[in-house]
């Protein structure tokens, strides 16, 4: 019956399983290329050695061990998990509040703003980071945790905007002036009726604020050295000093906390879409 | 059900030289209304009009340039929205999906932090006013559009507000429900005995339901009036044709009358102070008069039919006048033996009484 499907069309038009093979063998040669470099990190970094090979001739976890025994390694990671969460706590409100604010203001501003939000999205991360770094030297801001997170602030804030305004175009407007008539205030109009209703597409990029911040290395590479160093600040520095399989250990628990995420993310996001007609 | 323990105190509402600009843009031209406590009031006009800016200045959602309004005297110009005790209806219904039917109408009782068995008790007597007894458990998306629109209705009056404002609020029901509705609201209306601020763009809707009309065209008022003088005494040649079906014709001042393509029309009262003038000829108030026939109070119109139009309770008649000009004539289907003798190319002669002769200023 599978040899039948694969070879004979059901119909005239219908192109069979075998008339696409090709289509096939191209979505998986590009798959491979993008995720096998990535996952070849992941048995890399069990091995025995005291470098990295693939495929490793020993296994351990003493490359994970030497990950959390080491202080330097623990306070990178705790930097990154306060900026991360930081920037998550400030991005999201924000991006929120311009979401609503691009959506309820006059048109043509309300497009300028819109705009402006998101250049950061759209200029070279390098150029971002040579740009604040020399803003900070007056300001003194540079490798401070203040400093790191407004960056990063400034980095994710137009993808938790447009995260919030993309479920929020398809949200009735009156439905807010209704509550105001019934009683509520402007602000708790949007926390009574809209905030339920768009909160998985705020929970959403809340959650890629944080791993936009945990993950960002090349803003922090300029702002945050020394004491201030993130946790992917510290990897480029380890790199300098030769390949360490720390660095694969580091590497993979960061993956498996993004696939986590995006995951999550994605999850959440499919609850938030429009209700099903019963 | 409950109305009498439901009903509330009609608000009087003044609106005072209000104006309204967006830019260089006049959405709202010195409008001013006044409107009696417990009146049924349509604001009527075409897209564009004016006439949903005027409904959310009263709602308190959008700020006047210029002007002023006063409930029962209280000037609420400055008041946000939550402070004006107004129940608003919009075209979108506008219901909260993430909570039921019953949340929906018990949200205003929360706000006002109300006893949950009085809540209870007032949320059930709202859905029993406009039908829906027993739906409170129902999600908001389970409901038709007729039902949306009444749990709203529920909502925007359970809390006992002054004043009801409601913004197109059946053009998203088809024809029969929206008939349906427009009795039902205007029953409601009187039980309740609150002012009522109605937006629409139909004409028979704002006839139907209103004590009222207030006629909007550009941001300006055109005519407010009950609606049996909107149609018979319509204040300029815009509202004739805009509520009601007729067709304008120019006319000429003829000594102290005026003239249709040179025949001296008979009409009562004075000629309009205007430079141009038009005669407003409504299609039910023409009827057919034998050729050559004379009356005093009778008008006499010679023309050739060009076709006849069935449309079951009522047959149109298009007459061609003699330069140029068409009317439509209509007459029930079941006077049609009498018009026997009809056919598109026959000359007929059209009447029209003297009374229902309207000259206005173009």
């Amino acid at each position: 019956m599978t040899a039948r499907f694969l070879l004979a069309p059901a119909t005239d038009t219908q192109i069979t399983h075998l008339g696409r093979l090709w289509l096939y063998a191209f979505a998986a040669l590009a798959l491979v290329f993008l995720v096998a470099p990535t996952l070849l990190i992941i048995p890399m970094s069990f091995t025995g050695a005291g470098f990295l090979e693939f495929p490793p001739r020993s296994w351990s976890l003493r490359w994970y061990i030497a990950y959390l025994d080491s202080p330097e390694w623990r306070d990178a990671t705790l930097v990154s998990l306060r900026a991360a969460t930081l920037t998550m706590l400030l991005a999201t409100p924000l991006g929120v509040a311009a979401a609503y604010g691009v959506l309820v203001v006059e048109r043509r501003t309300a497009r300028a703003i819109g705009a402006a939000i998101s250049v950061p999205m759209m200029m070279p991360a390098v150029l971002i980071g040579i740009g604040l770094y020399l803003l900070y030297v007056p300001l003194g801001l540079n490798n401070t945790l203040a400093g790191l997170v407004l960056g990063h602030v400034a980095l994710t804030l137009p993808y938790v905007t447009l995260l919030v305004l993309a479920r929020m175009k398809s949200h009735d407007p009156r439905q807010e002036l209704a509550a105001q008539s019934l009683g509520c205030t402007r602000l708790r109009a949007f926390l009574l009726v809209t905030l339920p209703q768009i909160r998985y597409a705020v929970i959403a990029a809340a959650l890629l604020a944080f791993i936009f911040s945990f993950d960002e290395g090349v803003v922090s590479y300029f702002i945050a050295t020394g004491t201030g160093a993130t946790l992917p600040r510290r990897m480029f520095l380890s790199l300098q000093f030769g390949v360490d399989p720390t660095i694969a250990a580091i590497s993979s628990l960061l993956m498996v906390l993004t696939i986590l995420l995006v995951a999550a993310i994605q999850i959440i996001q499919s609850r938030g879409g429009p209700r099903r007609k019963a | 059900m409950s109305v009498a323990e439901m009903s509330t105190r009609g608000v009087a509402v003044e609106i005072a030289h209000v104006s309204k600009s967006y830019g260089r843009v006049v959405a709202l031209d010195d409008m001013s209304l006044s409107i009696r406590p417990g009146e049924f009031v349509t604001l009527l006009g075409p897209s564009g009009s004016g006439k949903t800016t005027l409904l959310m200045i009263l709602g308190g959602f959008v700020r006047p340039t210029t002007g002023d309004i006063t409930f029962d005297g209280r000037a609420v110009v400055r008041l946000p929205p939550h402070k004006r005790n107004i129940g608003v209806v919009f075209q979108s219904y506008a219901l909260f999906p993430n909570m039921d039917v019953a949340a929906n109408v018990a949200f205003p009782l929360r706000l006002r932090r109300l006893p949950a068995p009085e809540i209870a008790r007032r949320v059930a007597a709202a859905l029993d006013l406009v039908r829906l007894g027993g739906y409170g458990a129902r999600q908001v998306h389970e409901l038709s559009g007729g039902q949306s629109q009444r749990v709203a209705l529920a909502r925007a009056i359970v809390f006992e507000p002054d004043i009801l404002l409601m913004d197109e609020p059946l053009s998203a029901l088809d024809k029969k429900l929206r008939e349906q509705m427009q009795v039902e609201i205007r029953r409601l209306h009187d039980a309740l005995g609150l002012t009522t601020i109605y937006v629409t763009h139909d004409q028979r809707e704002a006839l139907t339901m209103s004590d009222r009309v207030a006629v909007i065209a550009g941001g300006r008022l055109r005519q407010f009036a009950a609606p049996r003088e909107l149609y018979e005494r319509p204040a300029d040649a815009f509202v004739a044709d805009f509520v009601g079906e007729s067709t304008l014709l120019p006319v000429a001042r003829m000594g102290a009358g005026v003239a249709l393509q040179g025949q001296a029309l008979r009409h009562d009262g004075p000629v309009p102070d205007a430079a141009a003038l038009v005669l407003v000829l409504r299609p039910e108030k023409l009827t057919f008069a034998a050729p050559g026939a004379n009356a005093d109070d009778i008008n006499h119109l010679p023309g050739t039919l060009r076709g006849i139009v069935f449309q079951g309770e009522t047959v149109l008649y298009q007459v061609a006048l003699g330069d140029g000009g068409e009317v439509t004539v209509r007459d029930l289907s079941r006077n049609e033996p009498q018009h026997a003798g009809l056919f598109p190319g026959a000359a007929v002669t059209v009447a029209l009484h003297r009374r229902d002769t309207l000259v206005l200023p173009a």
